[in-house]
């Protein structure tokens, strides 16, 4: 067994892990963070997009013991005293969900994308969710919503 | 996937050692291979070694007329690294072009290159602007480097530290992404350097190579009309169900022509 630490939402988590222990099994399974979710679990769909150091990662595809020492934002670290987050509420207002599945990852890799380039275009947009699959929305919502919040934390 | 044991060595000393001494050791660098394949069975290393603790391993340095890359920078630092897109700025599309953005945050370049994917686009750049593979024993030209599928030069205990490349007078690459994954079904590296001018192709055969007749008309005349109309044989090329062999060898021309132009800017 390993002893891993790490800072999740702004809490410190430490707990004794096998080494084959993906970090998206830490989070949901020993943490109980359950928000962060397993699509495709071969680093294609990015259902479970958290941020590592400030960078979206696949945490299927990285062990917690690779995250050792690391600052983790899951999607439940978001929302701040109770207020969503504008990626989170832009998702709520134009639709950018249907079943929801794919949110969580799809919102954590747009919040990335919006602290690296505060003004996307639709095409950088598009790009950047490359690694994100919807089966639902056909993307357009979504792109949409990224826009309005892109717009939003402007101000 | 299966039990091993982890280890995170704090020197690359540390790391050789750790690599000489276990059963059937693997490095694992950012992950983004290794870690699937290992899920799928198709690995199962007893020990694995954890590139991750030595940050003497990242970074981007200009040297004389080269760049060094550390063999754990990732894809993302490489395609947003000024350096980078002023002083090889094909190079920095390429590894932009790699995968999607949080692949790109985790994968490095000295996992590809140890990879050695027969689809991969860094081999396409190491072979096409002559770079040199930095080990802890040694220095190895990209020409010696890429063996055969998933086959390099490396020795079983010899890790990739850095990959040197010399800035060339101009370079370009384009690729035809599979749709789904991003990996080349075919890709193209072509560059101008102080030794001539060099094609290399990925995607296409078991392993990266050149293609030297292109090299030689691009040489008296470096434009995409040089490369237009020479065909490469299609029999020792892969065919899957992404694409034949014969459409692969055609897409060796198309990709050649628009990395001239890309290069010529």
């Amino acid at each position: 067994m390993l002893r891993v630490s790490m800072t999740i939402n702004g809490k410190q988590a430490t707990k004794e892990v096998e080494p084959r222990t993906l970090l998206v099994q830490f989070l949901r399974e020993h943490l109980g963070l359950t928000g962060t979710h397993v699509g495709c679990d071969t680093s294609q769909c990015g259902a479970c997009v958290v941020h590592v150091n400030g960078n979206s990662v696949k945490s299927c595809t990285l062990l917690a013991a690779q995250a050792d020492g690391a600052e983790i934002t899951t999607i439940e670290g978001l929302a701040q005293n109770g207020e969503m987050h504008p990626v989170q509420a832009a998702f709520r207002e134009h639709h950018g969900l249907q079943c929801g599945f794919c949110t969580p990852g799809m919102v954590m890799s747009a919040v990335d994308l919006l602290k690296k380039n505060a003004s996307p275009s639709e095409t950088e947009i598009r790009e950047w969710l490359e690694g994100n699959i919807c089966r639902c929305t056909g993307y357009h919502n979504i792109v949409k919503a990224i826009q309005a919040a892109a717009n939003e934390m402007r101000g | 996937m299966y039990a091993f044991e982890y280890h995170k060595p704090s020197s690359v000393q540390d790391a050789v050692a750790a690599l000489s001494d276990k059963e059937d050791p693997k490095i694992v660098a950012g992950g983004m291979t290794l870690l699937p394949t290992m899920k799928q069975r198709l690995a199962s290393p007893s020990d694995l070694i954890d590139l991750g603790g030595l940050p003497e391993l990242v970074g981007i340095r200009e040297e004389g007329n080269s760049l060094v890359i550390g063999a754990m920078t990732t894809h993302a630092e490489v395609a947003r690294n000024e350096t980078v897109q002023a002083r090889i700025p094909a190079l920095a599309k390429l590894a932009g072009g790699i995968g999607d953005p949080q692949v790109r945050h985790r994968g490095t370049i000295g996992g590809s290159v140890a990879n050695a994917d027969p689809a991969a686009d860094y081999p396409a750049a190491l072979l096409g602007l002559g770079a040199a593979v930095i080990t802890n024993q040694r220095e190895i030209a990209a020409d010696d480097f890429f063996v055969d599928l998933f086959e390099t030069a490396l020795e079983p205990s010899e890790l990739i530290t850095a990959v040197r490349f010399p800035i060339p007078q101009r370079a370009g690459y384009s690729k035809f992404p599979n749709p789904a994954s991003r990996y080349a079904i075919v890709g193209v590296f072509v560059a101008q350097t102080d030794g001539g001018v060099r094609v290399a192709v990925t995607g296409a055969k078991g392993s990266v190579f050149r293609v030297t007749e292109m090299e030689q008309a691009l040489a008296s005349n470096f434009s995409p009309e040089s490369v237009a109309n020479i065909r490469v044989p299609a029999d020792d090329m892969n065919s899957d169900i992404h694409a034949s062999s014969e459409y692969r060898a055609h897409l060796v021309t198309v990709m050649a022509k628009r990395a001239v132009a890309a290069a010529e800017g």
